[in-house]
């Protein structure tokens, strides 16, 4: 789950990291106050959406009059930003976040990432910011340092002081950042975090570290325990069918094919798209409909796949391990009958009980192919798609 | 000879009660395996078909010796369940729940490769030697005695190069799923150690999937330390970038950890490559002639 540049901020506000004096606005209407509370006479204005290439799309300003930020607000409140990491629709643009305005000096990177690798919390810190990590990670490696945080000590002072170094701060700076570095930590360990990003992390005119943007996501499989962030989930930015599969315990992701896909197990539904793509079809997305594959979770994987218009057939690859799959098929079939099907569908199914359950499909009225052999199963599906 | 697990593993069922225990109990017993004792905090001194019910860990290593334990507890329990297991003195454990935080495995990790604990999982099918036991949810009717060794990060993907090896008479040594979570407690490259010193063992299937660099690192090891033929298949060709496939595990974040990558590094450290799932089995019996 990834939560608003400005939740990310309140975040860092409450562990004592330096954000800057900032206020959200959801209408027009409230942007002069925000302005004034705020003070000064320049202020940064910023879409909050989840999705990185905010300011190339033009979803932050600096603008010098409380009438420009109410004509900013004007402009993108209710519509959508179109970035290079969004789709073609955008993402809705519901809140905007009025900041003061910081004097920068140089403008930095760091990030922490659980590292697979290692298997530890890794900060990762380099003396170029502002701009894709990952192209510095390329062309220039030496200017990025990786420090993984033992679990047991925490990051110790050293450590603050080596990345400290290739972050090229003063003695001063490096004081500030030994305390940063522990707090953030503590934030990344308190929020079940999976990636925190600052980028830019600057260095103000007064010499300053201060976090100029925020961006966090939080591990899936922690969010139970985490009811602050629970609150702060914003269904807007997800994906409907997505967001909509998630309540019903499936995982689902949307993809631009034609052939919908219904598989239980995750690895073995990454195969099937794959199989498609294999003899030529394209699939309209991923769908695991989980181990046990009862008649209430297949209609609610047939809604969900028959919710976009493109799927022309339906593709269903069931390896039935313990569960029968005479009782598949029969959940199958009413499944069909309670969704209402109209498309063709071709099931494969392997497993217990295998020819039972092909039987039972192939002497229904319903249109479907019943399939023993997910080779045959494939190219049918991508011959129907056609 | 297999690894790991065999006719003489004794093993403990750790939320012994519960629904999925109960039926994949019964299924491993009906395939041969030997229960000892399950435990159910709470329920100490029942029978729970027929075995005995125990509050601890602790309490059953002392009363029927157990030498491996599978944990079926809720994920926000698993830490804590793992952990009591390890401590118990257990040194072969197999954890099936997915949906585990991954700050949780961190620890984990660390601490039982500190008290040199055998993990497996957790998100995993679990392993079977077949002939003689079943830890895990996997249908036991697929599986053959055999000569093929297989490791996956997936599970029904899984069955499927098992089913395929079946089919074609090679049978199966024995089957670890590691499991599709970011940190598994058993790597690739653990397993591949394992069966490269197993005799039954004479070609490796290795079922990996997009995310991380387990792949990679695990080609890496088998150019230099493993003598028998590795067929590998790769699932996630056609997934999209930056979201995550079923799997917590199964993200291409950064433009790391894609299909076409790992691939390219198999192939260049000599492991077989199955183009299509479809075509595990039939590369394995053609690379062991």
């Amino acid at each position: 789950m990834n939560l608003h540049e400005y939740q990310g901020k309140e975040l860092f506000a409450k562990f004592g990291l330096p954000v800057s004096n900032n206020a959200v606005v959801t209408s027009p209407d409230d942007v002069l106050s925000a302005c004034r509370d705020i003070g000064g006479d320049k202020w940064v204005v910023k879409a909050q959406v989840h999705a990185g290439g905010r300011g190339k799309a033009g979803g932050v300003k600096l603008v010098d009059s409380p009438e420009e930020a109410i004509e900013f607000a004007n402009h993108w409140l209710g519509n959508r930003l179109v970035t290079y990491q969004t789709d073609s629709n955008g993402q809705l643009v519901s809140s905007i976040l009025v900041e003061e305005c910081t004097d920068i000096s140089k403008e930095l990177y760091l990030s922490a990432v659980i590292d697979r690798g290692s298997q530890r919390i890794v900060f990762i810190g380099s003396s170029e910011g502002g701009v894709n990590i990952e192209e510095v990670a390329e062309k220039t490696p030496e200017k990025i340092i990786y420090e993984p945080i033992d679990p047991l000590t925490g990051p110790l002072g050293f450590q603050a002081r080596k990345i400290s170094k290739v972050l090229g701060l003063d003695n001063e700076q490096s004081k500030q950042f030994s305390k940063m570095l522990s707090q953030l930590t503590k934030l990344f360990i308190s929020y079940d975090l999976s990636l925190l990003e600052i980028n830019p992390l600057v260095i103000t005119q007064g010499g300053k570290l201060h976090c100029l943007d925020a961006k966090i996501n939080i591990d899936s499989n922690a969010i139970y325990r985490q009811p602050e962030i629970q609150a702060m989930r914003d269904l807007s930015q997800e994906d409907p069918r997505e967001a909509e599969a998630a309540k019903s315990d499936l995982s689902y992701v949307s993809l631009d094919g034609n052939i919908g896909c219904m598989v239980n197990g995750a690895g073995l539904a990454m195969g099937t798209m794959d199989t498609i793509k294999y003899f030529g079809g394209s699939p309209a997305n991923f769908l695991d409909v989980g181990g046990t594959a009862t008649q209430e979770r297949v209609s609610k994987a047939f809604k969900l796949i028959l919710a976009d218009p493109e799927v022309k057939v339906v593709l269903v690859n069931i390896f039935g391990g313990i569960v029968r799959c005479d009782l598949i098929a029969e959940g199958i079939l009413a499944a069909i009958e309670e969704v209402g099907v109209s498309i063709p569908v071709v099931v494969r199914l392997e497993g217990n009980n295998a020819d039972i359950g092909s039987d039972i499909l192939a002497k229904s009225n319903a249109a479907i192919e019943s399939l023993n052999n997910l080779e045959e199963a494939s190219k049918k599906a991508v011959e129907l798609s056609r | 000879m297999s690894i790991l697990v065999d006719k003489k593993t004794r093993l403990l069922v750790q939320g012994f009660t519960g629904s999925q225990a109960t039926l994949h109990s019964e299924q491993s017993i009906e395939y041969g395996t030997n229960i000892v004792g399950g435990v159910t905090p709470g329920k100490g001194g029942q029978k729970h078909l027929d075995i005995p019910v125990f509050n601890s860990v602790h309490e059953a290593v002392e009363e029927v010796e157990p030498n491996a334990s599978i944990i079926f507890v809720p994920a926000q329990f698993c830490k804590d369940s793992i952990l009591e297991a390890a401590d118990a003195g257990i040194k072969l454990i197999i954890c099936i729940t997915e949906g585990i935080p991954t700050l949780d495995m961190l620890i984990v990790k660390k601490k039982v490769d500190e008290l040199d604990v055998t993990l497996i999982g957790p998100n995993c099918p679990g392993i079977i030697t077949p002939g003689e036991a079943k830890l895990g949810i996997m249908p036991g009717s697929i599986h053959m005695k055999g000569s093929v060794g297989i490791i996956s990060r997936s599970g029904t993907l899984t069955y499927e190069a098992v089913k395929q090896t079946s089919d074609l008479g090679l049978g199966q040594s024995t089957c670890i799923g590691i499991g599709g979570d970011p940190i598994p407690g058993t790597s690739f490259i653990d397993v591949l150690k394992m069966l490269e010193a197993d005799d039954q063992t004479k070609a490796i299937v290795m079922v990996g999937e997009i995310g991380g660099t387990a792949e990679e690192e695990a080609a890496e090891y088998i150019k230099d330390n493993v003598s028998k033929p590795v067929i590998s298949y790769i699932a996630g060709q056609t997934a999209p970038a930056g979201k995550r496939m079923g799997h917590a595990g199964a993200i291409i974040a950064g433009g790391k950890g894609t299909a076409a990558n790992k691939i390219k590094k198999l192939k260049e450290c000599g492991v077989h490559i199955a183009e299509n799932l479809l075509q595990i089995g039939t590369k394995t019996k053609e690379v062991l002639g």
